[in-house]
């Protein structure tokens, strides 16, 4: 185990160099820069909005500020896509590297995640201008808004070891994840919320894991609510499983890696 | 003398499938009907060789023997299919030069991020990097993106980085070939120091008076196997009376 915290210790450094990396890539080139990570979630909110509340008309009755709603939503339904859907093809894009020295493998779907956490926190910035703007009422539980954000980051670091895993060796993945992250958004109270939906069906949604984070985390910054400690306890044995399982999955396999690619 | 490499009995197996399976339907198909069949194919044979500290130890064979394979093994990059290896100290592994380098970045930024995957810290990286510039020649190119480099540059700029600290074990495959013969001597010289400094020097070469030069002992790889082993001079002269 101590041998695990050692080799990580050693390449810190190359996971902080490799998310420096994809920053500036990501902007190098582009006129406004960092700054598209704040102003795409406010443009794609105006989008929504208008389509929902103005076009369409179908706003759940109990959504008193759909723009804050569906911000705080999207940007942790856009973290869970972004770092899954990247760190998917991680081991297949990092094999010149793995063919060639050795670095633990476990870095490239872990820097993908951080990697888009990183864009996450920016567009924090784009849901407290935000606020702000809608003067939306704001209670000291909003300082809890990392809980949750955490609690998202560790269930994708697992589901992210898990997919990266599956696609060296079966590449259909990558297409079938594709039609999964579109299913899995509208079966998210991402654009709606739980009370659009019948009765019946409203326990299904509690299966959803985005479910959970998003309750909580609107919970704090929009409703000045305490998560009690059952969300909290259902939140941490969620991430804490999938984290396991992704652990699991990616270290009985990752030997086998180099063959495949 | 202590052992840094010792390689014990190491079988490396492929599963060479004919057509290569990839996606869920093919596989299921192809179990069904049972007739996902490989075909072994062994790149290394119970091979077994210990390295004694400061030695340079070089790997020949024809095109195919299991060379690269056996660096790869060494540097941990693949895992034997039997057998164990055995290594101390840091190494540093020069496959190909420039692996893990970005393209869209510039030297400057490309220095930090392969001094990284190699496993150096950020304080050493920082205390090196001017050495490293100094030792490319590419100074005038700090600032510019690897893309635009020259295959000879990029060659260079990697063989600097790796070999700026000093590892306990520099494996090199096959790159001292790359650039020109000035930058060749100035990198032959280089490894000259590394081995005055105690660093044990694992090459393969297709180059035999290079192997002549600088290697103290020498393994011949057959298809796997290994056909000889011992002093450079033995195995020299039986391998180039081939």
């Amino acid at each position: 185990m101590k041998a695990y915290f050692d080799v990580f210790k050693r390449y810190k450094y190359l996971l902080g160099n490799l998310i420096s990396r994809d920053l500036k890539v990501k902007y190098r080139r582009s006129a406004l820069g960092f700054l598209w990570s704040i102003l795409n979630p406010l443009l794609m909110m105006l989008v929504v909005s208008t389509v929902f509340q103005h076009v369409m008309k179908v706003v759940s009755p109990d959504i008193t500020d759909f723009a804050i709603f569906y911000l705080t939503g999207s940007l942790i339904f856009n973290f869970v896509s972004e770092s899954t859907n990247l760190a998917l093809p991680s081991i297949i894009m990092g094999a010149p590297l793995i063919k060639k020295v050795y670095i633990p493998k476990y870095i490239f779907p872990l820097e993908k995640i951080l990697f888009s956490f990183v864009n996450m926190l920016f567009s924090l910035i784009a849901l407290v201008i935000m606020l702000i703007v809608r003067q939306t009422p704001i209670t000291w539980t909003v300082i809890l808004f990392p809980i949750p954000l955490i609690y998202t980051l560790i269930f994708c670091i697992g589901l992210g070891l898990i997919l990266a895993t599956l696609n060296v060796f079966f590449r259909d993945v990558a297409h079938l994840y594709g039609v999964f992250i579109t299913a899995w958004m509208y079966l998210s109270p991402v654009i709606y919320s739980e009370s659009l939906l019948p009765e019946q069906i409203r326990p299904i949604m509690h299966f959803n894991p985005l479910y959970h984070f998003m309750t909580y985390f609107r919970n704090v910054v929009m409703n000045g609510v305490v998560p009690d400690l059952k969300a909290n306890l259902i939140c941490i044995s969620i991430s804490v499983i999938f984290f396991v399982l992704g652990l699991v999955v990616f270290k009985k396999n990752q030997d086998k890696f180099i063959l495949y690619i | 003398m202590s052992d840094v490499i010792k390689v014990d009995n190491v079988t490396m197996r492929f599963n060479m499938s004919k057509d290569k399976v990839d996606s869920i339907k093919e596989f299921i198909i192809k179990k069904i009907k049972r007739q996902l069949k490989f075909e072994e194919f062994f790149a290394l044979k119970n091979v077994s060789l210990t390295v004694e500290k400061g030695d340079v130890f070089g790997i020949v064979g024809l095109n195919g023997s299991g060379k690269s394979t056996l660096l790869k093994v060494i540097s941990g990059i693949l895992k034997p299919t039997t057998g164990s290896v055995q290594t101390i100290g840091s190494i540093s592994p020069l496959i190909e030069l420039g692996a893990g380098f970005d393209m869209d970045l510039t030297a400057g930024e490309n220095i930090f991020l392969n001094g990284s995957v190699l496993g150096y810290s950020k304080q050493e990286m920082i205390e090196k990097y001017d050495s490293i510039l100094d030792f490319s020649e590419l100074r005038d190119f700090e600032n510019v993106a690897v893309k635009n480099f020259s295959s000879g540059m990029v060659a260079r700029l990697g063989f600097s980085i790796a070999t700026i600290t000093k590892p306990d074990i520099l494996i090199v495959d096959e790159i001292l070939a790359v650039g020109d013969f000035l930058f060749q001597q100035k990198c032959e010289n280089r490894i000259r120091e590394l081995m005055a400094g105690g660093t044990t020097v694992l090459m393969v070469s297709h180059s035999i008076e290079q192997i002549e030069r600088l290697c103290k002992h020498v393994l011949w790889l057959d298809h796997g196997n290994m056909r000889m082993i011992g002093n450079m001079r033995d195995v020299c002269d039986a391998y180039k009376s081939l």
